[in-house]
């Protein structure tokens, strides 16, 4: 890891650890798990040009296939996230295999159409009980030593699930993968006459960026007990893409800072309604206008290093 | 009974299909315009849309004005912000990444629905079917309201007469000669910008007229336009971005596939339209009617 | 060596057991009124619960009795994940000790799950699903007011004996639509009538048309209408648009509010038959309190939920008093031990499996002409005494019942 970014990621990981102590742990839970989440969506649009804009679909059947194998199939917990995991990257090389298969503004209306049928699948599909969502999702024994409904427990097991995640982003974006990546986004015919299979690199890219957003729902399944369907609907979507853009796109350390605001920002002003959605629009056109770099991209730009 | 329904339940779903319809082909009418001309995908449509109810409904509470003025008055107003909107807002980001016009669109679709949701709540305001319209007629296999065939009248009379005016006028014709080469037409005279900016606000004030239709059967509710305009994008697409035709006639098509859908299997009533998307832009991505760019 | 301490006290932190409670914790005894102030509910329940709820605590004399008593509120939007998160962050952080109201029964489901888990007390005015007295019940939950049982009970078995024999559902589709269609359905078979189809929407429809046309088409003689607050008005006024009631069909609203009569006006609802648990003009004690509850709430009057609000926090903080503590389990076993006596439902019980119990009433909406201003829109039909209006203890599969 560069130098300056490895001093980043030792702060980041401490504060993470002490963290608990000084906030609500699930309030920071949360924010974890949308990191994560925000952060595989990066890995996509950041690094690979591609705006999926039916991101949630992975995070939500994650969400619900883990909270399905523990509740009622009484996997334990990493195994039923395990499954969780597994179930988006399928739902990715179906869904990658279908969009890769066009450019720009028609990829993301692939996947926007493609995200919306899967909603309305688990609509109607009665093993997600619908507007109920499966509820009472058993937190379960990790590793059958550990008892998850330790607040602390929970938290700091979500919390290397996070980093792990973030690790492996890291290591994809700057091995041999990720600059191959960089180049197809940067330009395409060029890479594809240097003899790289554009489609290939991609698709890999779209299912990690799968799985790791369904690592992401199946943990966020088990700390809050409760598959719903705001996961799988499409303002969900919307909201990573939010986390992604204040955060900084293209930065490594800037979905998390995004995620952290925004989920900040909704826990302060959900006593105030609807004031969540004028803020978080109001953010999105700020961005667009003045703040295109993000939070994250613009310390970068200041101290000029990649962060 | 034909195909095991009886035809009385076909035809009337069929008929209530029509009348959705109509809603998808005003509305995608307006998208189409704007992605066409501008090559910004208008996420405040939604918006917009609801806009031209919430005007509709100001009027008749406030200044006793009915539904026939509000089918004058709420386009023009709704309009004029669209246009302040594109000024103000939108001009800023023609050289970038169209990426940029959808998120700064989606931002201000949620903003403006975020405030109306924070004064209205969400549960609907009540808008009378105007007095004129009220009742309904007997075709035999159902009773349709009066209001609902006033709906499917008025949405083909603006739609095609949109439709006209593109295709088949001199205005219709720099509109579309601008949007192949705006430089080309810049340097014949016309004023490309001005262009751009009515045409924005012409294709907000057709989201406001299908808000005005909309506020008697669907309710004034600040959430009205935010499931519907992802519907409305998968029309848009399916007929051909920038395709006035196709939008209209995929508009009306898929109301009617919609209404079909429900006899049949009405779980995927939702779903059928997102199908026929993603079929559509795998084997013809530019559209049924669209031209490959 | 921060490190170090940083690993004893996360050791330390997972092994260590929570404290116990021995009193009224922290010396206050704080209410969450949790309820939907900006959707579909937010009339029937909403502010208005809030309301009720400070009416409570104004009535029940807490600061002449030294008692500190809070109380805070928040809305769940109707969503199970919102509410619960709420929930949660109520229970864990914000010494919330008791949660009230929670219309829409997905949400109340969650939160019941999670007072259980955290021992504390809930008690369900707004919610419907009869489930939170049978395989749902816990004891840290009182469920007040009404339930789907006794909705289709009292309307149910009403219309069919007048001759509404086939029917046909229109429901919302969550756990409380599911519930009143299912109860209802079991109601009209027992009774012998027959149920020609049903269809089920998402919560939250604008355009009932096509559910409507099916409907008619089933050719029922009644429409049950298995959906709530501003679904269910939205139902009837588009009936009307389709000539459903002239073509001889009729709408059987199965959980009606005065809110939504209201709502509906007079010449529309009129003739409406609903089941309801209060009615502000019974008495003069209801009368006094809506009296009071609608200068308070914009002229609004009270709702059953309202109502149950009220009687539900005044029992609980009267539950309190007595055994001088907040402790969530105790306290609901206290309150099943008292018998309950407020001026809106008078004298009640609260049984094992957490269903109060009081009469509930069989209401036919006025006609225009017999009403005598705003609000008096109901005129009484029957009273279903206390013993038939809900489900038979031994009928729930509620595990806190021994068989």
């Amino acid at each position: 890891m560069a130098g300056h970014q490895a001093v980043v990621f030792a702060l980041m990981a401490l504060a993470l650890v002490v963290g608990p102590f000084v906030v609500y742990p699930v309030f920071l839970m949360k924010a974890l798990c949308f990191a994560l989440f925000a952060c595989a969506f990066n890995l996509l649009i950041g690094y690979g040009g591609l705006l999926s804009f039916g991101h949630a679909a992975y995070l939500g059947s994650a969400g619900y296939m883990t909270a399905h194998a523990a509740k009622v199939w009484g996997w334990p917990p990493e195994l039923a996230i395990l499954a969780g995991t597994a179930a988006a990257a399928g739902l990715g090389v179906v869904i990658g295999a279908l969009a890769i298969r066009r450019q720009g503004i028609y990829f993301a209306m692939i996947t926007l159409a493609l995200a919306q049928m899967l909603y309305f699948f688990f609509l109607q599909a009665p093993f997600t009980g619908g507007e109920d969502g499966i509820q009472a999702v058993p937190r379960g024994m990790l590793l059958g030593l550990v008892d998850l409904r330790n607040p602390l427990a929970m938290y700091f097991t979500v919390l290397a699930i996070f980093l792990a995640g973030f690790l492996l982003i890291y290591r994809t974006i700057h091995s041999p993968f990720g600059q191959v990546l960089k180049a197809i986004r940067e330009n395409e015919p060029r890479a594809l006459s240097l003899g790289y299979g554009a489609d290939q690199y991609k698709l890999i890219a779209f299912v990690l960026s799968a799985a790791l957003s369904g690592l992401a729902g199946g943990t966020k399944a088990i700390v809050f007990q409760l598959a719903s369907l705001t996961d799988v609907h499409w303002t969900m979507s919307g909201e990573v893409v939010l986390m992604t853009l204040l955060g900084g796109l293209g930065t490594v350390f800037g979905p998390v800072v995004g995620a952290m605001i925004v989920i900040g920002l909704e826990s302060y002003l959900a006593q105030l309604g609807a004031w969540v959605t004028v803020v978080q629009g109001a953010i999105f056109v700020l961005c667009v206008l003045a703040f295109r770099r993000g939070v994250v991209g613009e310390l970068a730009h200041l101290l000029r290093k990649p962060l | 009974m034909i195909l095991g329904i009886p035809p009385q339940a076909l035809f009337s779903q069929l008929l209530i299909g029509l009348i959705n319809g109509s809603f998808y082909a005003m509305l995608s009418l307006g998208l189409s315009v704007i992605f066409g001309l501008l090559n910004i995908i208008n996420f405040t449509h939604g918006a917009q849309y609801m806009l031209g109810a919430f005007v509709a409904y100001f009027l008749l509470q406030g200044v006793g004005l009915g539904h026939w003025w509000a089918l004058l008055l709420a386009p023009i107003a709704v309009g004029l912000v669209g246009v302040l909107m594109e000024r103000l807002l939108l001009q800023r980001l023609y050289g970038l990444d169209h990426l940029y016009g959808l998120l700064l669109t989606f931002g201000l679709g949620l903003i403006i629905q975020g405030l109306f949701r924070n004064s209205f709540g969400s549960s609907g305001l009540p808008y009378a079917i105007p007095s004129e319209l009220t009742g309904g007629r007997n075709l035999g296999f159902m009773v349709l309201p009066n209001y609902r065939a006033w709906v499917i009248v008025f949405s083909l009379a603006i739609c095609l007469a949109t439709w006209f005016v593109i295709e088949r006028t001199k205005l219709g014709s720099y509109l579309r000669a601008a949007t192949e080469n705006p430089g080309l037409v810049q340097a014949f005279g016309v004023n490309v910008p001005r262009m751009i900016t009515l045409t924005y606000g012409f294709g907000v004030a057709l989201a406001a007229v299908a808000g005005v239709l909309a506020a008697p059967i669907y309710q004034v509710n600040p959430l009205m336009g935010a499931d519907l305009i992802i519907v409305v994008f998968a029309v848009v697409v399916i007929g051909g971005m920038g395709s006035i035709m196709g939008s209209i006639v995929t508009g009306f098509g898929l109301g009617l596939i919609e209404g079909l859908t429900k006899v049949f299997y009405p779980e995927a009533s939702n779903t059928v339209i997102f199908v026929i998307m993603a079929l559509v832009l795998l084997v013809k991505p530019a559209g049924l009617f669209g031209r490959a760019q | 060596m921060i490190k170090y301490w940083l690993v004893v006290m996360a050791v330390v932190a997972l092994v260590a057991p929570p404290p116990a409670q021995a009193e009224v914790s922290d010396g206050v005894v704080k209410i969450g009124v949790l309820t939907d102030m900006s959707s579909l509910y937010a009339d029937l329940s909403g502010q208005g619960s809030v309301i009720a709820a400070r009416m409570a605590v104004e009535d029940f004399g807490a600061a002449k009795k030294g008692m500190k008593v809070e109380i805070v509120s928040a809305d769940h939007q109707n969503k199970a994940d919102v509410g619960s998160g709420i929930a949660r962050q109520w229970l864990d952080s914000d010494k919330v000790d008791v949660i009230v109201d929670t219309p829409n029964s997905a949400v109340a489901l969650a939160v019941n799950q999670i007072v259980k888990e955290k021992g504390k007390a809930f008690l369900v005015s707004g919610a419907a699903s009869s489930d939170l007295t049978g395989k749902a019940c816990s004891p840290n939950t009182v469920h007040w007011t009404y339930d789907t049982w006794a909705l289709a009970n009292g309307t149910g078995s009403a219309i069919v004996k007048t001759g509404g024999d086939t029917w046909f559902f229109i429901t919302a589709d969550y756990a409380f639509g599911h519930a009143l269609e299912r109860d209802t359905e079991a109601v009209v078979v027992k009774n012998g009538g027959k149920v020609l189809g049903k269809v089920r929407h998402p919560l939250n429809t604008a355009d009932f048309s096509s559910f409507l046309l099916q409907a008619q088409s089933s050719k029922a003689k009644i429409i049950g209408l298995a959906n709530a607050g501003g679904d269910t008005t939205n139902t009837i006024k588009q009936a009307a648009e389709f000539g459903i009631v002239k073509g001889g069909q009729s709408l059987a609203g199965l959980l009606v509010f005065i809110t939504d009569v209201h709502a509906l006006g007079l010449p529309t609802a009129q003739g409406l038959i609903m089941t309801e648990a209060f009615y502000w003009d019974a008495n003069d004690k209801t009368r006094a309190f809506a009296k009071r509850f609608a200068e308070l709430d914009r002229g609004i009057h009270p709702t059953m939920v309202h109502a149950g609000v009220y009687a539900a926090t005044l029992h609980y903080l009267k539950a309190v008093e007595a055994l001088k503590s907040d402790d969530g389990t105790k306290v609901i076993a206290k309150m099943k031990e008292m018998p309950t006596d407020d001026p809106l439902f008078g004298r009640g019980t609260i049984r094992a499996d957490g269903r109060k119990l009081h009469p509930m009433y069989l209401f036919e909406v006025k006609k225009p002409a017999e009403s005598k201003g705003p609000w008096d829109y109901y005129k009484l039909r029957a009273t279903i005494p206390v013993e038939q209006a809900f489900r038979p203890i031994d009928q729930g599969d509620c595990p806190l019942v021994k068989k």
